[in-house]
């Protein structure tokens, strides 16, 4: 079962459901887990692939709404605003805590060790000495309550802070004219952001959620919040960040979701 | 033969060449919109009570649900922005769908109901059927700018207030979709009952005069 925090959506109850009997019978219902279900159906998926009884998820036609997607990607490039600021909001609307997001369930984040955990920096960055979680959270921190809006069409109000990443490629004197900043993560996800989102008012590396250190399934100790894409470019667990002129394929656009993702 | 020609060439059918194209592009299109939306909907419900089943979906997954989505989505606008200049550039609109009265609407909802509603012209349209096709055109519109919205809630984010957020737009999208397939339930059924219709928006139909209005009889060709 999937543990969620409650969505704002008016389509549901504003203070989610009671989870105290889940928590209660956790082991219990770890044996009918969706997840298991969930890897059947994936399975069944790939077979339908290799079949090709479904029309348009491999071949020609797959390469070809990649083309589109790719179209649409230069489309957004073009729409993208980058000193237009998103609405922001009222410190009471923030949902607390965040809701869960990643290509996993909840009870599967493998937290990340705060002390020995270190940002490694790659690319074209003047310097690259690796930041211990100590140094980063000492840096300057900028406030940014926004909407997560999902890929799925789900949203929630949150309350991020951090470094602002457009001040953060300039402290370590990244070449803010090279096209991507491309992330690594702790559970190997994957995410490039295009410079001029990177460097967009709102995007910052965050550290801390609703005032307190980020929690860990959440991100502890780094992970991106931009207010300008959707939630899955909002890179959790961060190892690593390189400033580059290559596209780096991304853990969603792989699977065929657009990669420009912007809102 | 100088005579045919001339004749020929202020008469034209029912559902001219580009027309025809534009309507079969635009209901590809939408029924592509409206499976591939289906399956982006079943990922997360506006309704606990409502999925759509699967085999009714296109797309494996959701990410394919998309890619169709924000592919058909191009070829809706872009043959809907022809379709649009063509209906104001032609007269097509002020001719086939103006004016629409409310008493003549009433008095044909009531004809079509009784089953006394006549439908032997079919180059004339009723007020029930003008009152359908330009209600769902402005449907279809506002199904575009709410789709925009929820493609892009922070660059249109003046847009997104009008729709009271982006769950706002979604709700609305939703709508429009019930809408054009309810359009779509009504719209077929009655093509089926009256068979030439079809066959009028494949072959063009009857000819008539260019300008019903401004040309009611063909203008004899000039003396040689």
């Amino acid at each position: 079962m999937t543990v969620r925090s409650p969505s704002p959506s008016v389509f549901r109850p504003p203070n989610g459901v009671d989870r105290s009997i889940l928590e209660d019978n956790k082991k219990l219902i770890a044996d009918i887990n969706r997840r298991k279900i969930l890897r059947g159906t994936l399975s069944l998926g790939a077979l339908t692939m290799l079949t090709g009884c479904s029309v348009g998820d491999s071949g020609p036609i797959q390469s070809f709404l990649r083309t589109v997607s790719s179209f649409n990607d230069g489309v957004q490039e073009l729409l993208f605003r980058p000193n237009h600021l998103a609405p922001t909001y009222r410190e009471d609307q923030v949902v607390k805590p965040p809701r869960f997001n990643a290509y996993y369930e909840i009870e599967d984040v493998k937290p990340v060790d705060g002390a020995s955990w270190k940002l490694e920096l790659a690319g074209l960055i003047d310097n690259k000495k690796p930041w211990t979680a100590e140094e980063l959270y000492k840096l300057p921190e900028q406030d940014l309550i926004v909407r997560h809006i999902c890929v799925e069409g789900w949203d929630y109000i949150g309350q991020w802070e951090g470094v602002n990443l457009g001040q953060f490629l300039k402290r370590i004197g990244a070449d803010t004219t090279a096209k991507y900043v491309s992330f690594k993560c702790a559970d190997d996800y994957t995410e490039t952001l295009d410079m001029a989102t990177a460097l967009h008012p709102q995007t910052i590396l965050a550290t801390k959620y609703a005032h307190e250190p980020i929690r860990d399934p959440f991100g502890f100790p780094l992970r991106l919040r931009t207010a300008t894409k959707l939630g899955f470019k909002n890179a959790k667990w961060i190892t690593a960040m390189e400033v580059t002129n290559t596209f780096i394929p991304t853990f969603w656009s792989k699977q065929g979701f657009n990669w420009f993702a912007g809102i | 033969m100088t005579d045919t020609l001339t004749v020929k060439s202020h008469r034209r059918h029912l559902h001219p060449a580009a027309l025809r194209a534009m309507h079969w592009i635009n209901a590809i299109a939408m029924i592509v919109l409206i499976g591939s939306g289906w399956k982006i909907y079943n990922d997360e419900v506006l309704f606990g009570w409502l999925h759509f089943p699967d085999w009714l979906t296109l797309g494996l997954y959701a990410q394919h649900g998309l890619q169709w989505h924000f592919f058909a989505m191009w070829v809706l606008m872009a043959n809907g922005l022809c379709y649009i200049a063509y209906g104001f550039y032609t007269g097509r609109f002020r001719r086939k769908l103006l004016p629409i009265w409310p008493s003549a609407v009433l008095a044909d909802v009531k004809a079509a109901l009784t089953f006394k509603l006549a439908h032997d012209d079919i180059t004339h349209y009723n007020a029930v059927q003008k009152t359908l096709y330009a209600g769902i055109l402005l449907v279809i519109i506002l199904q575009v700018v709410s789709g925009w919205v929820i493609w892009k809630p922070v660059q249109l984010s003046s847009l997104t207030d009008l729709f009271n957020g982006f769950q706002g737009a979604r709700l609305v999208h939703f709508l429009g979709m019930t809408a054009i397939v309810l359009f779509l339930v009504v719209h077929v059924a009655l093509a089926l009952l009256v068979p030439k219709t079809i066959g009028a928006m494949i072959t063009g139909g009857p000819e008539v005069p260019a300008d019903p209005e401004a040309d009611p009889d063909p203008i004899p060709a000039p003396a040689e």
